[in-house]
């Protein structure tokens, strides 16, 4: 049965059966459930806790704390730009400012077409190649901002 | 036997279009007939020649491969044309791998085997020394173990230096019915790269050497905790912890002996300050990620409260180098208390950037010019900040200060995780410094207090000070603050990020000026 056609319940019932026993499993479970269903919505916050045994404050709290799980469905790409000293060192300021306006929305946000998140990191480990990006699981070195558009164009001619 | 063709799959190699290359490769081989095996081997580090592309023919030794880089997809049909994969003139052509200069300068003992071969190969590991120290550490009783890593003088590599024996010892002393191994792999400093390297290039080494931790302290569970921004390093450790179990290197009654370790890969999730390892522990433990009081320290209540040793990527890997080469070898590098390779990063605006593997004691002047060939911009060199987004920023007066762990202290600085960041003369220190307070605002735990607000008052002083408001009064709230931070902060993150802060308003203090 796919992810898409599974009730909330389901999907949460099948990543804790995947980790039940673990040590700290609830990590491992939001890193899972968030995998399935691209997003952590409210409502998984209370099934969670039942079926791993914690309350709802601890569950919320957790994945709260950390900036990679998301409450809200994130755009069909996730654009990350490293915000850190070895990116500024070689102009990532200037491309921070790029993006932003290049898309038009702000760090933490979703463009209204749905189709990109842009989001800040702070490093992404290719620091002798900056300024570094990540679009979804692909890093790229050395992103001026015209390297940027080119990017983000080849994103677009892809989906169509 | 077909030439082979070694094309990195390493994670800056890819970002610069090494895909693209080896595709490139096959295409152009298959369309000329010509005979090829393509590898994707780890990186060497040099990352100012990736994409670096190598030759290897039949029956050769890899130190004659012939090298080629930097080499982009559309410089691919052009070496063809040249008769590659012959070796061939053309304006990519390094000559020998072993000629390369800024390679064969270095000493190279934890990234000796890195970027020679298929990183998932076992057989390729075992060719080039691999599984020989754990090999030994099984024939050995734990208390040995442990004496041959003190006897090193191996201090952690993460950053905070601590003597890895004495960690050991704790461990091995304190008893309990389960002892946990855990390796920080949440490697969070801008402008360090090297725990990814060896992930990516040499998985087998970190998972030999956490073994080695659990033979020498009787933890039979280790577990990697490595940050989520590595989706490369994740899908290598996750193959190569198979690999190691199927082999009998992992796993119940390794290589047939009596003893017992298995290692689970964890992911992080975006939060710098599970590199501090209380706050890792907790991570691991399904909590939030925030910073415990010591002591207890965790070799004494770790994880679940249990035994743990708790160590860096590069230190479990520097294990088993002491273990297969002896601590003589390994302490007969480096200088003072400074033992062993010291593994540079050379980041930011520089040159020739990547891994640097030297023994401690070469000057900063000495790596970030002759080594690193100054700044990529071409402009004077400006700053230097070592050790991470909480080190200190070197003006040109302080780089020919050695680089180990005293002679750093001494001038304030740090050697932390080996990260050397460098700036042009384009850098604007009071923007830098105020990012150090920024940063610390985005990513402190938030349990105590100096760090939590401290950080978002630091940015708002910092803000006050750079447009001449109450100039005087602010400077000096801001050095209380500073102080505050340093005494009052649990952990290093707000206890060092007055550090970069300090360091560029006093050897910067132009900048500072509207």
């Amino acid at each position: 049965m796919s992810s898409a056609a599974m009730t909330l319940e389901e999907v949460i019932e099948k990543v804790v059966g995947e980790h039940a026993g673990k040590v700290g499993a609830l990590m491992p479970v939001l890193h899972g459930v968030q995998h399935l269903m691209g997003h952590i919505p409210a409502d998984a916050i209370p099934i969670i806790a039942r079926l791993i045994g914690l309350s709802r404050a601890e569950v919320h709290g957790v994945m709260h704390f950390y900036h990679d799980f998301r409450a809200e469905p994130a755009g069909d790409h996730v654009v990350q730009i490293c915000r850190a000293e070895a990116c500024q060192a070689m102009g990532g300021q200037a491309l921070e400012s790029h993006a932003r306006r290049a898309l038009g929305v702000d760090f933490g946000e979703t463009t209204p077409d749905g189709r990109f998140t842009l989001e800040a990191v702070y490093c992404l480990g290719n620091c002798a190649c900056t300024p570094s990006i990540r679009i979804d699981d692909d890093i790229h070195a050395r992103v001026t901002p015209s390297r940027f558009d080119g990017l983000l164009s080849k994103l677009a001619e892809n989906a169509e | 036997m077909t030439t082979q063709v070694f094309v990195p799959m390493d994670t800056t190699a890819v970002a610069l279009g090494a895909d693209d290359v080896a595709r490139a490769i096959r295409k152009e081989a298959e369309e000329r007939g010509i005979a090829v095996e393509i590898i994707r081997n780890g990186s060497r580090g040099a990352f100012w020649l990736e994409p670096l592309v190598e030759v290897q023919t039949d029956g050769q030794d890899h130190t004659l491969r012939q090298a080629y880089g930097p080499v982009t997809e559309d410089d691919v049909a052009r070496l063809f044309d040249a008769g590659f994969p012959a070796q061939c003139d053309d304006p990519a052509a390094l000559g020998k791998i072993s000629d390369i200069q800024w390679l064969a300068r270095q000493q190279r003992l934890t990234f000796a085997r890195a970027g020679i071969t298929d990183p998932l190969s076992i057989d390729d590991y075992r060719s080039l020394g691999g599984f020989v120290g754990l090999q030994k550490a099984l024939d050995l009783p734990a208390q040995e173990i442990v004496d041959a890593i003190k006897a090193s003088g191996l201090r952690g590599r993460g950053g905070a230096a601590f003597p890895t024996g004495i960690k050991w010892q704790t461990v091995l002393d304190t008893p309990a019915e389960q002892k946990f191994v855990v390796c920080n792999a949440d490697e969070g400093d801008s402008g360090t790269f090297a725990d990814r390297l060896l992930m990516e290039a040499d998985p087998f080494q970190l998972l030999e050497g956490m073994t080695i931790a659990g033979l020498a302290t009787g933890a039979t569970q280790g577990f990697i905790y490595l940050r989520s921004e590595y989706p490369v390093a994740k899908r290598v450790l996750e193959r190569a912890i198979e690999l190691a179990e199927q082999a009998g290197w992992l796993g119940d009654n390794i290589q047939g002996s009596d003893q017992s370790f298995s290692v689970e890969l964890r992911i992080g999730a975006g939060a710098y300050i599970c590199g501090e390892e209380t706050s890792l522990l907790d991570s691991l433990e399904g909590k939030r990620g925030l910073v415990r009081y010591k002591p207890p320290l965790p070799a004494i209540k770790g994880l679940l409260g249990q035994p743990t040793v708790i160590n860096n990527v590069l230190s479990f890997a520097a294990a088993t180098t002491v273990l297969e080469k002896g601590a003589d070898f390994y302490r007969d590098f480096g200088t003072g208390r400074s033992r062993g390779t010291l593994t540079v990063q050379l980041a930011g605006n520089i040159k020739r950037g990547g891994l640097v593997e030297l023994a401690f004691g070469h000057t900063l002047r000495e790596l970030v010019e002759d080594i690193g060939g100054g700044t990529a911009s071409g402009r004077p060199l400006r700053a230097i900040q070592t050790g991470g987004p909480l080190g200190t920023y070197l003006p040109e007066s302080q780089w020919d200060v050695a680089l180990d762990y005293e002679a750093l202290a001494e001038i304030g600085g740090m050697v932390g995780h080996g990260g050397v960041v460098v700036f042009d003369d384009t850098v604007d220190m009071a923007r830098q410094a105020r990012f150090a307070m920024e940063f610390c605002a985005v990513e402190s735990c938030g349990k105590c207090t100096p760090c939590r607000v401290g950080s978002v008052r630091g940015v708002e002083v910092i803000d006050r000070i750079i447009a001449n408001d109450q100039r005087e009064a602010n400077l000096s709230l801001l050095d209380e603050l500073c102080e505050t931070m340093i005494e009052g902060s649990l952990c290093a993150m707000g206890g060092l990020t007055p550090l970069p802060v300090r360091s560029a308003l006093e050897h910067f203090p132009d900048d500072f000026r509207p």
